[in-house]
């Protein structure tokens, strides 16, 4: 079949706040540059950030770079990579006011500079109190960056390709990376996009659990391409669980609620967080919360006739206060929960809400895997950047607005990488091989040609209660290797998922059966490998790896201070270190100690 | 020009999940119903700004645009 070429200097797959930070430092460096995104650029997903973006400038408190990285190597219960910790909380201030000279309407103290607030695990001197960290604008953080960033990239002439999405990446026999099929949504046509950079910035995937805080856009699409060429992704096993989902719908509840006096309460109405986390009780981290909530309902003391949720109480607050200090909540409660917060509690359950694996990167964005012996020798042609990637910042565990800042410094990161490879002449355009469409061509001929096949809602429904139940807050080890085998099952029913309207055009269905296919790799992955690290560390808690003087909150770093990296063929593990030494002399490497708060 | 639904349906993905289950029980009650000129004032309401289309489903805000109206209380009511 003949398929219809472009050819790029670079080709970004994603227009969220990571591809569009990449994409700005190509065009402004004169690269012929193309973006694909599913969606308008400004409909990202990135639009939904809220909470505000994390930079030690110290304008509302003290401050400085090394506390940071000391908060984020901590945070991440030391699975983080401490060279590109470093270098995120090195660059933060940099990219921050980038992006304020860019237009971005941060917040702003009396004297004009941008105004920083608190945030969860976000401290002062090494973890003595809490410091103004994260800059944001008003509850529009996400938004006001996306937008900030798409005209920036309007101006530097920046192509577009909105509506497209892409279906593979390809590689060549050497394993470079030599661009993606694309497919656009207006025709049904597949095109190939030949480039010598492909940059990928397709954010998460937290459509894999049933209950998610995540758009439904949030399909994982570049990591299940990486998955299905070959590429191990690491760490997936870590997910982050938002404490304050509403129960049903997924919906973000800020953490902000509970800053404003919100209390969190069990059948009984009896304030549970008490005996959990005496000191800082609702406000404890969203890890502890998270888990004494399942708890809470694991004991049977959950709330509502199935006894599946508990309690986000606001009903002593003064309506004013809710009014005028928790704008949203209110319309939020009434939509998707029926009540109004002012006379009934909230249904809450904890609901995934954040990738911290990926396709495995190095601070400079570039996708590395392990070849003849190490671990980490760069893909040519390949870089990654966003929630998408593990660079690895986040470790097993993120801090709140440290997601945001990591969209700006990789993918600025990645951006420089490959300027600096296309203009010392690295980058060549290496000729594409004869099948390069093959793949994507087979998987829509296959679709197209189903028959007594799988309904494309049913499998994605299956996937998504299978991984509630089983790779879920709290993890269990006859749970997670029954759901090694159902997700397995789920994933062969993906193979032959059928759609009943074959038309080209706009087709809506084919879209979603296409990215059922990423969500079931990312699926496939965290559940293979949660099974394996038997251990409990940061966001991946197995109720067999418990507390004990020799592993400190059940976390074995013995045996278990390393990254996971799966791969798709054959379902297979392989592990590598994690680097514990930072980029510069001007910081000791953090040392190893017990996560407390 | 006629509107491609198709499109339109696509279009119904939003940045905010709060949209995304809005649109989800849009589509299930009205979309097939909507007559051509409905469309037309829906393709024009969806190239609005989440936050705004948020709002005015919400009622925290009112919608000064006549024509987007009647859509919005389809969205509302559900
Ligand atoms: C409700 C909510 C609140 C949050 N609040 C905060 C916060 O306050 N602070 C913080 O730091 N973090 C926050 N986060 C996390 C943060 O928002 C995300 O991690 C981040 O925005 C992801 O950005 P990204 O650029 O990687 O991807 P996205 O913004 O998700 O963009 C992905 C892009 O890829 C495109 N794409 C995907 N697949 C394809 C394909 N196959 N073909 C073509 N294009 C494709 C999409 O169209 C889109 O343009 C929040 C997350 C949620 C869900």
């Amino acid at each position: 079949m003949n398929v219809a070429k472009r050819t790029f200097d670079a080709v970004i797959v994603g227009a969220g706040g990571a591809g569009l930070r990449a994409a700005l430092q190509l065009s402004e460096a004169g690269l012929k540059t193309a973006v694909l995104t599913k969606v308008f650029p400004t409909r990202s997903h990135t639009v939904a950030a809220q909470g505000g973006v994390a930079a030690s400038l110290g304008n509302s408190t003290e401050d400085n770079w090394h506390w940071h990285m000391y908060d984020t190597v901590k945070g991440s219960d030391w699975l983080g990579d401490q060279d590109a910790i470093e270098f995120m909380c090195k660059k933060a201030n940099e990219v921050v006011i980038e992006l304020e000279h860019y237009g971005m309407p941060f917040d702003r103290t009396d004297n004009g500079k941008i105004y920083q607030r608190p945030f969860g695990g976000h401290s002062m001197n090494y973890g003595q109190a809490p410091v103004m960290r994260s800059c944001a604008a008003a509850d529009r953080t996400g938004h006001a960056m996306l937008h900030a960033l798409y005209q920036r990239n309007v101006r530097a002439n920046t192509q577009f390709f909105v509506e497209w999405m892409a279906l593979d990446l390809i590689r060549d026999a050497d394993g470079d990376v030599l661009g993606v099929t694309a497919m656009e949504m207006e025709t049904g046509e597949v095109s190939i996009f030949h480039a010598k950079a492909t940059i990928f910035a397709t954010g998460g995937a937290g459509r894999i659990y049933y209950s998610s805080t995540n758009a439904f856009i949030n399909t994982g699409d570049g990591v299940g391409m990486a998955a299905r060429a070959g590429i191990p992704l690491e760490d997936m096993e870590f997910w982050q669980f938002h404490p304050t989902g509403v129960a049903g719908a997924g919906v973000l509840i800020t953490e902000g609620v509970r800053g404003e006096g919100g209390i969190l309460r069990n059948a009984q109405g009896e304030r549970f967080m008490e005996r959990y986390a005496p000191n800082l009780k609702d406000l404890a981290s969203r890890d502890v919360v998270s888990r004494a909530m399942t708890t809470e309902i694991n004991e049977g003391r959950g709330c509502g006739p199935d006894k599946d949720h508990v309690l986000l109480d606001i009903t002593h607050l003064a309506p004013d206060t809710i009014m005028k200090r928790l704008p949203g909540i209110r319309e939020i409660a009434i939509q998707f929960a029926g009540v109004d917060p002012i006379k009934a509690p909230i249904p809450v359950v904890p609901t995934c809400h954040y990738q911290m694996g990926g396709i495995p990167t190095n601070y400079k964005g570039q996708v590395v895997v392990p070849k003849d012996g190490n671990p980490n020798s760069p893909v040519a042609g390949f870089y990654a950047a966003g929630e998408c990637a593990c660079a690895s910042v986040h470790g097993a565990n993120r801090l709140g607005t440290n997601s945001l800042l990591d969209l700006l410094v990789f993918g600025k990161s990645a951006g420089e990488t490959v300027v600096e490879d296309f203009q010392s002449g690295q980058l060549k355009l290496k000729p594409l091989p004869a099948d390069a469409a093959d793949v994507s061509l087979a998987r829509l001929a296959r679709l197209d040609g189903q028959t007594n096949g799988e309904s494309v809602f049913d499998v994605g429904l299956e996937m998504r209660r299978t991984m509630q139940k089983h790779a879920g807050v709290f993890r269990f080890d006859n749970l997670l290797k029954e759901g090694v085998q159902k997700i397995g099952e789920v994933a062969e029913r993906a193979k032959r998922t059928q759609i009943a309207d074959k038309s080209k055009v706009w087709n809506v269905a084919r879209m979603e059966a296409l990215e059922l296919d990423n969500l079931i790799e990312v699926a496939r992955a965290t559940m293979v490998s949660a099974e394996a690290r038997k251990e409990s560390r940061g966001a991946h808690v197995r109720d067999d790896a418990p507390d004990t003087a020799e592993n400190p909150n059940g976390r074995d770093d013995a045996n278990w201070l390393k990254h996971t990296l799966w791969y798709s063929e054959g379902n297979r593990l392989d592990y590598k270190p994690v680097n514990l030494k930072p980029l510069s002399d001007d910081v000791e490497p953090i040392a190893l100690a017990k996560r407390t708060y | 020009m006629t509107i491609n639904r198709g499109r339109v349906r696509w279009q119904c993905r939003r940045a905010l999940l709060e949209l995304d289950l809005v649109f989800t029980r849009f589509l299930e009650r009205h979309f097939d119903r909507l007559t051509d000129d409905q469309l037309a004032d829906l393709d024009d309401l969806l190239r609005c700004d989440d936050y705004d289309i948020w709002a005015w489903v919400n009622g925290s805000k009112a919608c000064e645009n006549d024509r987007w109206k009647e859509m919005i209380g389809l969205l509302r009511q559900g």
